[in-house]
């Protein structure tokens, strides 16, 4: 199973014949992902890594039935890139993007709300590592090697701190089914919660890892909704416990703006609504470890 | 990225929102000539520094004569501000906001922002102004109005009027606080503003409503199609650092502490952070050298978290996704060389191509202390940093 994609999703690539869009493209199929083509708004009918390249992504839709998309279009142009890939029928949109307006945002949410829920795409970012599912397929610009496949579902902001994550769960031969990165902005098209929701109804998956920060309602939103709505464990780490308030610590969603957005605000929080907090970041591997003995 | 309350006042101006007369003064003589220019018997002095409670720190000063706003420029003037939200160091004033006296009659406070819980611009208003908000927030959370934005049609007449009503405004003036809260509005989504806040709006004698103080802060990511708000940016009020940092393309928080770390990624950085302060040391700095960390980059960020000196040790943590520990390794020591470096230095390399990377660190004959995880990383630096400390004892 695994959420999101797996090696049969069909990848499509925005801004796919740019430097970091062609880099990454060839990344991913080497890792195996289905990449079958890509967009580049007047570059369409050229050939680019032995793939089509198309003008928009309904034409993508239409002649390689894409379902998925990375995109790599500049901060000024990526709302749009978004909002046409939702529009074009996309189910799953990955925006790696880093530096999209906080006012686009709000356009690109408020656009995806007008879709009935089932027709909804998924959209994770902007300002994310992507997604990978390990052995199936990898949406993102993670190390690969780095994951091995297993039941820890992992859902994060940071990307570094991810690897940090699925490298202690490797060295103590815990693999991951998908790990999500969510990305580091303020307005993120997912939010942890989001993606708490698919990982309790993945059969793969046995206990969810949570990797939050400093900034925003959203760690404890997901923990309130982990109290009510899964069955599977949870684990978390928030990170940020020396930032001081009010200073942006390079993200741009993760200042302490308000009451609750501290980390240890977080932490005592999530304590309270039963989530199993990893006492410092050096520790995520073990103690997904001991919950995952307990099962 | 924040603006002094002058500027924030002159974009709320071409707004249609009312401002008290006021005029920049940058020195002692045009502070004078600006009370010069503007009738009246009251003056107020304000510091403007990038904060707010300005008004406890002795920043505001008001003035009954044009001796008094001499004495007032000059007591402000080069001085630095400290407030309960500058930190200890304080804020350097080098401008002052000579503004008319006005008389109140009824203080409120007006904001909007942009709510990350609900993914809209939500307005925030109390009758009960020139207070925190935080505070009347927990006192009298029932005089507090919030009314949610709907991003596709924008604020609506009704819900002006809502928040008028709500801050006790007359229906005489009713119009001019629909025209003024409007106007707030859309001045926060013209010009990609996060936070725009009033505090306090006021009703003046004439029944006026005029906003006596202003605060805008701005989306760095939309300063690209912000031009003229760009322009506003003002160094002085920001760390030396974190200006020398942001040229250099790097993200850069200074802090009080006395480790100096360099790590790639923002959620590692604060977790290493995070690490040394459980290990019982301070971290001096926040700083995501980013994921293309090449060796010119990987120097300057040395540069800058060494120019601090405070640093008594480092830490150096790079976990190599795209890039490579083998070519991390290199641009650490090539920095190393190129600076004298002073402190002890601890790196931990994880990611692709580690064992490479570990290779060149252990040959380059150097006194680089490394270490393979977070929490021995954590460890041997505030040990380093400890036995310096002891050293100089």
């Amino acid at each position: 199973m695994a959420i999101l994609i797996n090696e049969k999703t069909r990848i499509i690539v925005q801004g796919f014949t740019g430097r970091i869009g062609t880099f990454h493209a060839q990344e991913m199929i080497d890792y195996g992902s289905n990449v079958v083509g890509g967009v580049t708004p007047g570059k369409g009918g050229q050939t680019h890594l032995g793939l089509p390249v198309f003008n928009t992504v309904q034409e993508a839709v239409d002649q390689v039935g894409a379902e998925a998309s990375i995109v790599f279009v500049p901060p000024a142009f990526a709302a749009d890139s978004i909002m046409e890939a939702a529009d074009a029928g996309i189910q799953f949109c990955v925006s790696i993007t880093d530096g999209i307006p906080t006012q686009d945002m709000m356009t690109v949410k408020n656009f995806l709300r007008r879709f009935p829920k089932e027709k909804r795409m998924m959209l994770t970012g902007p300002n994310c590592a992507g997604t990978i599912s390990p052995g199936r397929a990898m949406l993102g610009i993670m190390p690969g090697h780095i994951y091995i496949r297993g039941n820890i579902g992992v859902v994060g902001r940071s990307g570094t701190l991810g690897y940090e994550a699925a490298d202690q769960m490797r060295s103590l031969g815990i693999g991951i089914s998908t790990s999500v990165g969510i990305g580091g902005d303020p307005i993120p098209g997912s939010s942890h919660r989001d993606v708490l929701e698919k990982l309790e109804q993945d059969p793969e998956t046995k206990v969810a890892l949570m990797i939050g920060e400093i900034g925003g309602p959203q760690e404890v939103e997901a923990g309130r909704f982990a109290k009510e709505n899964m069955t599977k464990p949870l684990v978390a780490y928030i990170a940020g416990l020396t930032a001081p308030e009010g200073r942006r610590m390079g993200h741009a969603g993760a200042i302490i703006s308000s009451a609750g957005e501290s980390a240890a605000e977080k932490v005592a929080m999530l304590k309270e609504l039963g989530v199993t907090i990893c006492p410092t970041p050096s520790l995520m591997g073990q103690t997904v470890a001991e919950v995952l003995a307990k099962l | 990225m924040n603006i002094h309350e002058y500027q924030a006042k002159e974009i709320l101006a071409e707004y249609g929102v009312k401002i008290a007369e006021g005029g920049l003064a940058y020195s002692v003589d045009e502070a004078v000539q600006r009370a010069r220019e503007i009738e009246g018997d009251v003056w107020v002095v304000k510091a403007q520094i990038h904060s707010g409670a300005r008004g406890k720190a002795g920043g505001i000063k008001v003035c009954k004569t044009h001796a008094d706003v001499e004495k007032a420029a000059e007591e402000l003037l080069g001085k630095k501000l400290v407030t309960h939200q500058t930190g200890p160091a304080g804020k350097m004033c080098s401008r002052l906001y000579i503004e008319a006296g006005t008389q109140i009659t009824k203080e409120m406070y007006l904001s909007f922002m942009i709510d990350r819980s609900s993914e809209r611009v939500i307005m925030i208003g109390s009758g009960q102004g020139g207070m925190e908000i935080e505070k009347l927030a927990v006192t009298n959370p029932e005089a507090i109005i919030k009314i949610y934005i709907e991003p596709a049609v924008g604020l609506q007449d009704f819900q002006a009027r809502t928040m008028a009503f709500g801050l006790g405004i007359d229906a005489a003036q009713l119009n001019h606080a629909v025209k003024t809260i409007k106007g707030c509005y859309r001045a926060l989504r013209d010009l990609d503003a996060n936070i725009l806040e009033i505090n306090p709006l006021v009703i003046t004698a004439n029944n006026d409503i005029v906003a006596l103080d202003a605060k805008m802060v701005f989306d760095e990511n939309a300063l690209f199609r912000r031009h003229k708000i760009a322009e506003l940016r003002d160094n002085t009020q920001v760390d030396n650092r974190e200006v020398a940092a942001a040229e250099a393309g790097l993200s850069y928080v200074g802090l009080d502490g006395d480790i100096g770390c360099m790590i790639n990624g923002a959620g590692l950085a604060m977790a290493t952070m995070d690490m040394i302060k459980l290990a019982g040391g301070e971290p001096a700095n926040f700083l995501d050298v980013g994921g293309g960390a090449s060796a010119e980059r990987t120097e300057k960020a040395f540069r800058l978290v060494l120019a601090d000196a405070n640093v008594k040790a480092m830490l150096v943590n790079i976990f190599a996704g795209i890039n490579r520990c083998d070519w991390i390794a290199e641009g650490v020591v090539q920095a190393v060389r190129n600076i004298d470096m002073k402190v002890p230095l601890v790196v931990r390399l994880s990611g692709t191509n580690v064992e490479e990377g570990r290779r060149i660190i252990a040959e380059s004959g150097l006194p680089i202390i490394t270490a393979d995880t977070l929490a021995e990383a954590a460890e041997k630096v505030v040990r380093a940093r400890n036995d310096v400390v002891a050293q100089n004892a």
